[in-house]
């Protein structure tokens, strides 16, 4: 500090000597606006980003009208009046307000331009004021400013509408029908957006399609993989085609952050908070829009603070869990809910309104999900009044609201539910306090949904006392398995819902001791799964194979992050994202643990396969197409053989190329070195040895007749 | 086998040279003493102490009679190797970087960074015979290449030089008048900071490393871009074996990003990478930290001579399985038969129909190389015989 001083006293020093005056204050320096001098500001991206939006239009400007007019005495008044109107609403921004004045009379025209800071400040603004009465004449007309060129272009008369030819589509299914019967999937690496085959026989990708700055935050898949949605300032976009990526439809959202397609992929969900731009107002306001995929309509809009959307009572953006809305009823898309204080609000999707016009009254409720399938919701309610009302779980059938299903739950301190693919079974998982509520034990309650009368089962572990650290259903399948104990080997379990005396109870398969496990991907068809040591454990992989209970291979990848099964259940992916800064890319695995191929990507974000739709073959069909596997595999293996036949004979032919390069290379070098050798020889005063030259390598091949005996074989008929 | 851990080292090690008859290791380091060890077991010989910095590179004259070392407190040395003395010092007003001896030894060429207001810079010197002519006069200096310049080398016959550094541009200029006759082209040159550059034992193409994660093989003469080898670090360092077509990569995440618990995810494996075909065929752990320095021992080469075959072959009527092994002792060859125990060699054989079929003979011994690390060790691998059967 000391020496800061000094040197401040010296300049001051100087400066006195040359008649400067020192004693500046700085803040009474105004730069003119937008100037800054060619130093370019930190926070230059964040204007920047501002910039972009108010320069996209006039959203920010309402259109006041229905105002008195005044003279010009009288003006200052009115405008004061304006201001103290619209100032509560939001913040006009300096020199926001513009009322024009007829230049003959001087008199007011009797509208106003207000200018917000941000166009959601606007939109309220609208919103609140429209049909405000000043007095008994004036009763204020507000529009968005945008919206005045829509309303001119409206015509005087009406014309009737061009009828457009029809044009087919493309077909967006297209990528099913490849004729290798290859997946395909998505990464984000850097700024590249990348959509790739899988072509697993030759241990390669293949491209589709790539885009740089596709996206500004990420992709996603709709449920069955037709449409690639990305997320940009202005809003949504979906993604499709035949053979490349086109965009279908673009969803206006400004500052959307989230979406989710419902699971038929009719509607799409995003959503947007946006910061208070009063700084009194301490809600952040939510915004989030339904649109029907293909047409692009907005089916409807909710809007509120952050804290009516969030989940279990929260509060605040971080308790606020997506999807807000969570789409049930199967692929059908006929109906989703909302969790909200005391209620779950159940919409439907012919009229966008609420069911029976009311939401479901549940008194304290926290958590609710979908069965996959059927329009059911299970729902929880924690204890109340210190244990006198015990927690309960209970299962509503859709649209009708009757209970089908109830089970109280005794000094339960956490529950957790998870459904089967199918809607068969739900699987309760109770954190129970004992008895001197010092620790918690777990216990799984599963539930029969499609059995008569919904039986429930009670599962506890062999040790009560183990921690549960994942649980996973077997898609399509009866099974599920639970990692339990303690860190760093957990014990992982597997469990039927079937066992073989009696179908209706469950029963354990078996336990697997001290994995290195803390994650469970099932194959998408069941049967196989992979245990990962993901994080802690460093990428640790398990493939293990439930029919026969043995593990077929381990392996690992260091580091990895995610895990994903290809939607057939051919493959894996394992991928190491940019939490980490070495090793970004991924692996891809065949189903039993081999490792196919691996690519390294730097900043490598995503990598998600794009989903498959459910098959059209009936349970039967598959099940005749699984018993007569042989005679349908016959075929690919042939093929499989013939591909990798071609790509042995490639790989040879591509060794064989560059070695012969390479030897052009050394036999140029050779005679050069050769016809240098004299020079050389001079460089090093006559020296000789250059012993590149005195030792040849040859290669010597020898063969000799050791011995020849003839034999005299009888051949059979 | 396992790795000779060579300790003697208190810095970051920076450079590592075989001497031609490949019995001598000479190693730089961060710490100011060059030093000298056997080859062929590790022990330290002797070190070289006058410099007063980081000593980042040396090269060894081709009689093993001088050593000449480049240190960052702006010296550029010359020792006599058997006695470790001081024969003349060169000054700079800047870090050398890189030094190499031309053919003849009559010539060295030496680079130097941007320091102050001084640019990088490649000098040449005339090394004379006896060192007490020795004059400080530089022969050629040339400027141009912005940032450091981390190595320059002798082309063919002395007329050119190779330059290669921050620019991540490799340079070819004229070692009479100092012109630029050839520059990496920028598609498909490196892309970052080249970190090493090493020539082939006859000189004809050389093999770059660089932090953009790769290693490229370039023919001297032409600046034709061969092959370029990939991999998932930065490269810090590149040796060629002068035996087989195999070329090794080392590096890792940079010293100062370290900060992964488990030494995988730094890679600090030597990567050892098929010439011809550009794949990867296998890796050798170990260090602690990033490799900064790489060499293989150039003996190997010697031992490349299959002119014995024909002796073994006769060896191997008489005997049903003879595995064979020609040890080496510098200056003397010697051939010791093995019956039914495998050493150090590597025979293969076939036996089909009555025909023995000798595939290859690769008789080896002692055929090392070295990697320096961050960590302050010297590892000095000897090659397993399994190294030379790798098939893919």
């Amino acid at each position: 500090m000391a020496a800061e001083v000094m040197l401040m006293n010296e300049i001051e020093a100087t400066a006195a000597q040359m008649g400067i005056d020192m004693n500046i204050d700085f803040s009474s320096i105004q730069l003119p606006p937008g100037e800054n001098c060619g130093i370019i500001s930190d926070d230059d991206d964040v204007y920047h980003d501002d910039q972009l939006e108010f320069d996209s239009g006039f959203g920010n400007v309402i259109v006041v009208d229905n105002l008195p007019v005044v003279p010009r005495e009288k003006f200052e008044k009115l405008e004061g009046v304006i201001r103290k109107i619209y100032s509560q609403i939001g913040v006009i921004k300096e020199d926001g307000l513009w009322m024009p004045v007829d230049p003959e009379t001087k008199k007011t025209l009797g509208y106003c331009f207000i200018e917000y800071n941000t166009p959601q400040e606007a939109e309220l603004a609208k919103e609140k004021t429209h049909g405000y009465k000043l007095d008994r004449a004036h009763i204020f007309a507000v529009n968005m400013f945008d919206d005045f060129d829509k309303y001119m272009k409206v015509p005087d008369e009406w014309a009737p509408p061009e009828i457009k030819p029809y044009t087919p589509g493309e077909n967006l299914q297209k990528w099913l029908a490849d004729e290798k019967a290859r997946d395909q999937f998505v990464i984000r690496a850097g700024t590249d957006t990348e959509v790739l085959w899988n072509d697993a026989r030759q241990s390669k990708t293949e491209p589709v399609y790539k885009r740089t700055y596709w996206t500004e935050s990420f992709v996603q898949w709709s449920p069955m993989g037709t449409y690639l949605a990305t997320v940009h300032r202005q809003g949504a976009a979906v993604w499709g085609g035949a053979n490349t990526f086109n965009r279908l439809m673009r969803y206006a959202h400004p500052q959307v952050k989230l979406i989710d397609f419902s699971p038929g992929e009719k509607f799409l969900v995003t959503y947007s908070s946006h910061e208070p731009s009063n700084p009194r107002d301490a809600n952040v306001r939510v915004v989030i829009n339904v649109f029907d995929v293909r047409t692009g309509k907005m089916m409807r809009d909710f809007k509120g603070s952050a804290d009516e959307f969030a989940v279990g009572g929260a509060g605040g953006v971080a308790g606020n869990s997506w999807p807000v809305f969570r789409w049930g009823g199967g692929k059908e898309d006929k109906y989703f809910a909302k969790l909200g204080k005391n209620m779950i609000s159940v919409y439907e999707t012919e009229t966008f309104s609420l069911i029976d016009k009311k939401s479901l009254k549940v008194e304290n409720v926290v958590d609710f999900s979908w069965s996959p399938t059927d329009p059911i919701i299970a729902l929880f309610v924690p204890e109340l009044g210190g244990g006198n009302q015990p927690a309960r779980v209970s299962l509503v059938q859709m649209p009708g609201k009757e209970e089908l299903r109830q089970k109280n739950l005794f000094s339960i301190s956490d529950c957790k539910m998870y459904w089967q693919s199918n809607g068969d079974y739900l699987a309760v998982k109770a954190d129970r306090y004992t008895k001197t509520k010092k620790s918690t034990y777990t216990g799984f309650e599963l539930f029969r949904i499609k059995e008569r009368d919904i039986p429930i089962e009670v599962l506890e572990l062999d040790n009560k006392n183990d921690k549960i650290i994942a649980f996973a259903w077997e898609p399509k399948g009866h099974r599920f398995a639970v990692i339990h104990g303690d860190n760093p080997r957990p014990d992982v379990s597997f469990y039927s819902m079937r066992s073989t005396h009696n179908l209706g109870r469950v029963a354990k398969l078996t336990t697997l001791k001290g994995k290195q496990a803390n994650a469970l991907f099932w194959s998408p068809g069941g049967r196989f799964i992979v245990l990962a040591g993901l994080k802690g454990f460093n990428g640790q992989l398990e493939f293990f194979n439930v029919d026969e209970l043995e593990t077929m291979a381990t392996a690992e990848h260091f580091m990895a992050t995610d895990v994903e099964w290809d939607p057939t259940g051919r493959y894996v992916a394992t991928s190491v994202t940019s939490v980490h800064e070495m090793e970004n890319g991924f692996n891809i695995w065949s189903f039993n643990g081999k490792l196919l191929y691996r690519i390294l990507k730097d900043h490598f974000f995503q990598f998600l396969w794009r989903p498959r739709p459910p098959s059209f073959l009936t349970p039967e069909k598959e099940e005749e197409i699984a018993r007569n596997l042989k005679k349908y595999s016959k075929k690919y293996e042939a093929e499989d053989q013939d591909v990798s036949m071609l790509l042995s004979e490639q790989d040879r032919e591509k060794r064989r190329m560059l070695k012969e390069e390479w030897e052009k290379w050394v036999s140029e070098w050779r005679r050069a070195q050769e016809e240098e050798k004299l020079e050389r020889q001079k460089l090093r005063d006559g020296e000789a040895s250059d012993e590149e030259e005195e030792y040849e390598a040859k290669e010597v091949e020898v063969e000799e007749v050791l011995d020849v005996s003839e034999e005299v074989l009888s051949f059979e008929e | 086998m396992r790795p000779i851990l060579m300790k003697g080292h208190e810095r970051p090690l920076t450079f590592l040279k075989y001497n031609r008859d490949g019995d001598l290791l000479f190693s730089c380091a961060k710490d100011h003493t060059p030093t000298v060890w056997f080859a062929d077991n590790g022990e330290r010989l002797g070190t070289y102490r006058g410099h007063n910095g980081a000593v980042w590179t040396c090269d060894v004259s081709r009689d093993s009679m001088r050593l000449i070392t480049g240190s960052a407190d702006q010296t550029v040395k010359l020792w006599n190797v058997q006695k470790g003395t001081q024969l003349y010092t060169f000054n700079f007003g800047s870090p050398a970087r890189s030094v190499e001896f031309a053919i003849g030894d009559k010539l060295a060429v030496i680079t130097t960074d941007p320091f102050m207001e001084l640019t990088s810079a490649i000098h040449v010197k005339r090394i004379a015979g006896d060192s007490t002519e020795q004059t400080e006069e530089s022969v050629l200096v040339i400027k141009g290449p912005q940032g450091r310049i981390n190595r320059a080398v002798w082309g063919p016959l002395n007329r050119t030089i190779i330059s290669a550094g921050e620019d991540a541009v490799i340079r070819i200029w004229d070692s009479e008048t100092g012109k630029l006759l050839k520059e990496s082209d920028k598609e498909s040159g490196h892309k970052k900071t080249i970190t090493s550059l090493t020539k082939a034992a006859d000189g004809s193409h050389f093999l770059s490393g660089s932090l953009d994660k790769s290693a490229k093989l370039w023919d001297t003469r032409t600046l034709t871009l061969i092959k370029t080898y990939s991999t998932e670090r930065p490269v810090n360092a590149v040796a060629m074996s002068p035996l087989l077509d195999h070329v090794v990569l080392g590096g890792g995440q940079d010293a100062s990003a370290v900060t992964t618990t488990d030494h995988r995810a730094g890679k600090f494996e030597a990567k050892f990478y098929d010439k011809i075909l550009q794949e990867e065929i296998g890796g050798v752990k170990g260090h602690f930290g990033p490799i900064n320095a790489l060499a293989f021992n150039p003996d190997g080469k010697r031992y490349g001579a299959n002119k014995n075959s024909l002796l073994i072959y006769n060896l191997l009527m008489e005997l049903d399985v003879v595995v064979c092994c020609v040890s080496n002792e510098p200056c003397r060859w010697k051939v010791e038969i093995y019956v039914l125990s495998c050493m150090f060699a590597a025979t293969e054989f076939l036996f089909c129909s009555g025909l023995l079929i000798i595939l290859t003979i690769c008789v080896l011994q002692l055929n090392s190389f070295s990697s320096g690390g961050e960590d302050g060790y010297v590892r000095l691998h000897h090659f397993d015989p399994d190294y030379f059967n790798i098939k893919i």
